[in-house]
């Protein structure tokens, strides 16, 4: 596979974007990916394309009163988001609220948490995936072809509707 | 200060020792959490005055962590970029902390295992570090040093979305986990690209690791995850290794084709490497690189272990990972207490290989 930039090396650096709704391969040699600079190294590409990433997360409202909406605490507007990527401080999340879901669910193909929250002495019981966000995500990952990764899922539910059935047989 | 920094020149760093599963592939597993403080500006916003505030509390907050033991904490303002490129190559700060050290701290574990950068893009970058494949225990360190940093100062968190990063890339887990693989067998047979590509359609990125300047260094590759949020930290983990099982698979079938089709050529090609690394006389990082992989690749194949001369310490995987940092520039200027050209640290480079691989002058 040649280099997606300089057409001549061959590439050995592979990262997938998204941008304007689509999801694209970049295929790099060392040189060209090296030239993308220290960014590639700390954020893999993708973080790269949110200034234009940022387009995607339309909603109804006119566009001028997105781009100027600023967040009261930092002073951020959404049209300076745009530009850099990178938000000001945690209130831009309540901000932008609908703008970012939007580019939440694109960049990570789900906008909810289930992972770990802070200052917890005691582990809260770990948050279980419902049955239907796993088929959810079967849905994706086969529309995306990760086939490995819906196999995989496919089991999960397997056995989350196995536990199920074997609960009601038991009269629970 | 800067005493301190040369003591880590005198240390091994926990990762490099080559143990831990699967080591002979596995170079390193780490894993990083971004975490903010509430109530300060992000780096985008940030001033002085917040900075400061940040590495207040941080260091604060750091020293009361008992995960930490007693940490080694250095403001990047005070050291020069010799030391600051040193931290970069033993993978305990970024290149872009280097690269503006106003209001940025790093502060270090025992045996280099965890390191925390302040005032990078997140106020918080926390990181494990560990020999070999070895996520799950990774995850557990990190998990325990969060809960403790946690206790300190609360982090921007929103119930809906997890743990607000400057970057949207991050939100949620602000979990990344890199490792860091050897896959010469892979390259030799021309199968890599075909690996690398597989990977991608699952969700993770590769890249090569890089020698001093642009040009590529081969078979040493870091592959992480791109998604961080929907899911939880345990199935993030899970999901990188289940893939990577799978690589290093290839990579163990493709060493034994070599082995069992193109032994002569294969024995060759590392004895050589062996043979110039021995007695070069001027070396470049690149070529280092690429002698050095194939080196590992004989001590991995029990190739260079069994051919030792007798009465020699057979080579071990520690000292082919040593010699991977220390010949790299920072660390060169460093053993040799000054400043050295482009063409100077060739000549060091090379003498401190021959020195290494037990080769008088
Ligand atoms: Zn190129
Ligand atoms: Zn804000």
């Amino acid at each position: 596979m040649v280099c997606d930039a300089c057409k001549q090396q061959q590439a050995t650096v592979h990262l997938t974007e998204i941008v304007n709704d689509e999801m694209t391969e970049l295929h790099l040699c060392e040189a060209c990916a090296n030239q993308k600079g220290a960014q590639v190294e700390s954020h893999f590409g993708l973080s790269d394309l949110l200034g234009g990433l940022a387009e995607v997360g339309k909603t109804q409202e006119p566009e001028e009163e997105v781009a100027a909406k600023a967040c009261p605490s930092c002073g951020m507007t959404y049209e300076d988001f745009r530009k850099v990527g990178r938000l000001g401080c945690a209130e831009c999340y309540t901000t932008f609220k609908r703008n970012l879901a939007t580019l939440l669910k694109r960049i990570h193909g789900s906008p909810h948490h289930l992972g770990k929250s802070p200052g917890r002495l005691v582990k809260p019981p770990k948050a279980k995936l419902e049955l239907t966000e796993l088929k959810k995500r079967l849905e994706r990952a086969i529309e995306m072809e990760e086939f490995e990764e819906a196999a995989h899922l496919r089991d999960q539910i397997r056995e989350l509707e196995h536990q199920d059935r074997t609960k009601k047989k038991s009269g629970e | 200060m800067a005493k301190e920094l040369d003591d880590l020149l005198k240390q091994t760093s926990e990762w490099l020792r080559g143990v831990g599963p699967v080591s002979e592939i596995v170079m390193s597993s780490r894993l990083r959490l971004a975490r903010n403080f509430d109530k300060l500006p992000f780096a985008t916003r940030s001033t002085k005055v917040s900075q400061a505030e940040v590495l207040r509390i941080a260091k604060e907050g750091i020293l009361q962590a008992p995960s930490m033991g007693t940490p080694l904490i250095f403001e990047m303002a005070e050291l020069d970029e010799v030391d600051r490129l040193f931290l970069v190559e033993r993978h305990l700060i970024s290149r872009e902390h280097a690269s503006r050290p106003d209001h940025r701290a790093v502060a270090i574990g025992k045996g280099e295992v965890i390191s925390i950068m302040i005032n990078e893009e997140d106020h918080l970058r926390v990181q494990v570090m560990q020999s070999g494949l070895n996520l799950h225990e990774a995850w557990t360190l990190i998990d325990t040093l969060d809960d403790e940093l946690s206790e300190a100062v609360p982090f921007a968190y929103s119930t809906d979305w997890g743990y607000l990063t400057c970057c949207l890339t991050n939100t949620g887990t602000g979990l990344r986990a890199s490792v860091m693989v050897h896959l010469p067998a892979l390259v030799i047979t021309k199968q890599i690209n075909k690996v690398l590509h597989a990977i991608t359609k699952l969700g993770l990125t590769a890249r090569g690791l890089y020698g001093e300047g642009t040009e590529a260094s081969g078979n040493f590759f870091q592959i992480s995850n791109q998604v961080s949020l929907g899911r939880t930290e345990e199935e993030l983990v899970e999901n990188i290794e289940r893939i990577l099982k799978q690589v290093i698979g290839h990579e163990q079938s493709a060493r034994e084709g070599l082995l069992a089709h193109n032994r002569v050529q294969l024995e060759d090609r590392i004895w050589r490497a062996y043979g110039i690394l021995r007695h070069a006389q001027t070396m470049s990082s690149n070529e280092t690189l690429d002698l050095l992989s194939a080196l590992r690749l004989g001590v991995d194949l029990g190739i260079m272990t069994n051919g030792s001369a007798p009465g020699r310490t057979p080579l071990d995987r520690s000292t082919v990972n040593e010699l991977l940092i220390f010949s790299q520039p920072a660390h060169l200027q460093k053993v040799e207490g000054a400043k050295l050209s482009a063409q100077e640290r060739d000549t060091k480079r090379a003498a401190l290989i021959r020195q290494r691989l037990g080769v008088r002058d």
